[in-house]
């Protein structure tokens, strides 16, 4: 009889569902891709309805089901955090506690509720914390038998930061952080003061500290306040909060903005208002701050544990040049970070920690990890293509030979066309590595500013990943170390940087947003840092023919990758999506399966408005 | 029940024994609000207030 464990997170933000069959993860998908809501905190219903499809299997079939946290914990926190305060937060609390008494005290219940739409059996729930999840999450599909795991968030029930120790099925937490001293929330504090979205946003600030100027004496002074006045750095990389600056505990605000205008000496930025140079120093005093307690917090977990590999989950984990500063020290021989560290993530860990702790199933250990390239979302085939196609009486060209299909859009990419690029299974977590992808030439200077103004319709500051055939890597880049998630940056080698800002000019912020200094400007920032992607022939061999195409024309093994959807908008999921996606926004070409369509050849469609559909700013 | 037993079992092992006056007037007021959106207490519980 097989073990089977549906893994869900949900009522937060991001839920998502993922099935382990005998350890195996068969399918893990976030619910927005279905319901195209982003950060769909609603019960995960359709990701269940195809994580079971695609296992093959019905719910009465299910071992167990395991939420990604403690429910009752998290309500002793709440209360605990309106206590210390009151009577600060009394609004949050009449609010907040409505929610609890009608729903989420009685999540046992309130989950069979929902789970009764699947059927009436009575299948054993599980509720490992949520800091357990994130640490199974990063442990178990991890390719070491033995590693520190760190583990850093928001917040979970009490957790902000753990630091555990994974040995063959066994997790032990070593040491924890409790709310509200978060490394996780103080970023999401800078972000909220930096005019962007909490828990979606930060991102964009890790993307903004690189056009903040190091040498400048309002980045160290940033830095300097941020130091002394808004928190406590200990030695072992354990932070302690100064609450006077921070409102997150008792309202919806994340800071309190008067006592950090006054400290900072700029006030917070409105949403969508313009971006000045002091807005960039304040992104890179706090990513620079992050990467100074990340790198404690790693020190630490190493001299606890004593191991030479590390694994990393929770939402800090997304930050890419942290986790590259800790790569950096070389504490660890190696290091694994789960692609989906955010709370989708805490799906698979709940999966994994129900599989591992609580049934005592001993560990499989796959190579090079066991999330399958994070293919593990729904895959569509000719027929819905095809039903595509005749929903909007698509032209198109259908190509046999997938070597020439390639050969032809690679052709395209080189004369500056944007290219839609939708293949097998979705991506689970944040990033799109080379299925559900907007693709387009790196050399070319203008890239940046029409894949964010026209297509993705987003800020013009941010830039894009590249994605590098994983044997041309150290051709470019100066660590040459894989990243087959996005999840680590690298420097382009000196032969590929141009000539660097030199003038005061050139360093103003406006000039910095379109300037930068190396043959790949697309996907550089100016200090030529990339959050690269490698491409594997074998894990991803359909991206991997593109981008040889587009050398075999160029000589340049890298392309454009980002996600395909536009601001505010879930990836795509379904051909339906990338076709809505195709014809409103100005993107050239789309590939779905052997189909090609040329937006030029598709005239007499009436362009849907699908970017002006109501999708939110993220 | 379930959840009662639930709630016992997690008090006791967090020692977190304040709660419990916390939680049951918080239910009491939750069931107060159910029962007086019915019109046939409504009068009496407005008539105690």
């Amino acid at each position: 009889m097989k073990t089977a464990i549906l893994g869900i997170s949900a009522f937060y933000h991001d839920s998502a569902a993922c099935l382990l069959i005998d350890g195996e993860i068969i399918a893990a998908a976030q619910e927005e891709r279905f319901s195209r809501k982003k950060n769909d905190a609603s019960f995960p219903k359709s990701a269940i309805q195809y994580v079971l499809s695609e296992g093959g299997i019905v719910y009465e079939d299910l071992t167990a089901i395991s939420f990604y946290d403690k429910p009752l914990l998290k309500f002793e926190r709440l209360m605990e955090n309106y206590h210390s305060f009151v009577p600060r937060g009394i609004s949050g609390f009449l609010n907040s506690v409505p929610v609890w008494i009608k729903e989420k005290l009685f999540m046992r219940k309130f989950l069979r509720g929902h789970l009764d739409e699947f059927g009436k059996k009575k299948i054993q729930l599980l509720f490992p914390e949520h800091h357990l999840s994130h640490a199974a999450s990063a442990f178990y599909p991890s390719p070491f038998e033995e590693a520190a795991i760190l583990t850093v968030d928001g917040v979970g029930e009490w957790a902000t930061t753990t630091i555990c120790h994974g040995k063959f099925n066994q997790i032990t937490v070593l040491r924890q952080l409790d709310y509200p001293h978060s490394l996780g929330l103080l970023y999401a504090s800078f972000t909220y003061y930096l005019g962007f979205k909490v828990n979606s946003g930060e991102y964009k600030v890790m993307g903004l500290a690189p056009y903040g100027d190091p040498q400048s004496e309002q980045t160290r002074a940033f830095k300097d306040k941020i130091l002394q006045e808004l928190m406590d750095i200990r030695e072992d990389g354990s932070i302690l909060l100064n609450m006077d600056y921070f409102d997150f505990a008792t309202s919806t605000r994340m800071t309190n903005n008067k006592k950090c205008e006054t400290l900072f000496g700029i006030p917070p930025r409105e949403p969508e208002s313009s971006i000045s140079q002091s807005h960039m120093n304040l992104a890179l005093a706090i990513q620079q701050v992050t990467e100074l307690c990340m790198i404690s917090l790693a020190t630490t977990a190493q001299k606890m544990t004593g191991c030479k590999n590390l694994v990393m989950a929770g939402g800090v984990a997304l930050n890419c040049v942290a986790n590259s500063k800790i790569a950096d020290t070389g504490l660890f021989e190696e290091i694994w970070i789960q692609p989906a560290s955010g709370d989708a993530g805490g799906a698979v860990g709940s999966a994994y920690a129900a599989f591992h702790i609580w049934n005592k199933a001993p560990r499989m250990i796959s190579y090079p990890d066991a999330m399958k390239a994070a293919f593990l979302g729904p895959e569509y085939g000719e027929k819905e293509i095809l039903k595509i196609i005749r929903k909007y009486g698509m032209v198109f060209n259908y190509y046999a030979d997938f070597n020439e299909l390639c050969a032809v859009i690679a052709q395209k990419m080189t004369e500056g066309k944007v290219v839609g690029w939708f293949q097998d299974r979705m991506e689970f977590g944040p990033r799109a590595l080379g299925n559900r992808s907007i693709l387009a030439d790196p050399r070319n200077p203008e890239m940046q500013k029409i894949l964010n103004l026209k297509i993705k319709f987003r800020e013009g500051f941010r830039p894009f990943a590249p994605a590098v055939l994983a044997e041309d890597l150290s051709e470019y880049f100066e660590k040459g170390s894989a990243s087959p998630y996005m999840l680590f940056i690298d420097t382009l080698r000196q032969k590929w940087k141009s000539s660097e800002p030199s003038c005061e000019s050139e360093r103003r912020a406006e000039n910095r947003l379109q300037k930068t200094g190396s043959f790949f400007p697309a996907v550089t920032h100016l200090d030529n840092s990339a959050r690269i992607q490698t491409v594997d022939r074998n894990l991803h061999p359909k991206f991997w023919r593109l981008i040889t195409e587009f050398k075999k024309i160029t000589g340049c093994g890298m392309i454009i990758n980002t996600s395909f959807n536009v601001r505010g908008e879930p990836i795509v999921c379904n051909p339906a999506d990338a076709c809505e996606g195709f014809l409103g926004t100005e993107m050239d070409f789309l590939v779905m399966g052997n189909y090609v369509f040329d937006k030029s050849a598709q005239e007499k469609l009436q362009s849907a408005t699908h970017h002006k559909k109501g999708f939110k700013p993220d | 029940m379930e959840f009662l037993k639930e709630l016992w079992l997690y008090l006791k092992t967090r020692k977190r024994y304040w709660l419990i006056p916390l939680i049951f007037l918080l239910l009491a007021m939750a069931v107060l609000i159910v029962a007086t959106s019915s019109s046939a207490l409504a009068p009496i519980i407005y008539t105690l207030f």
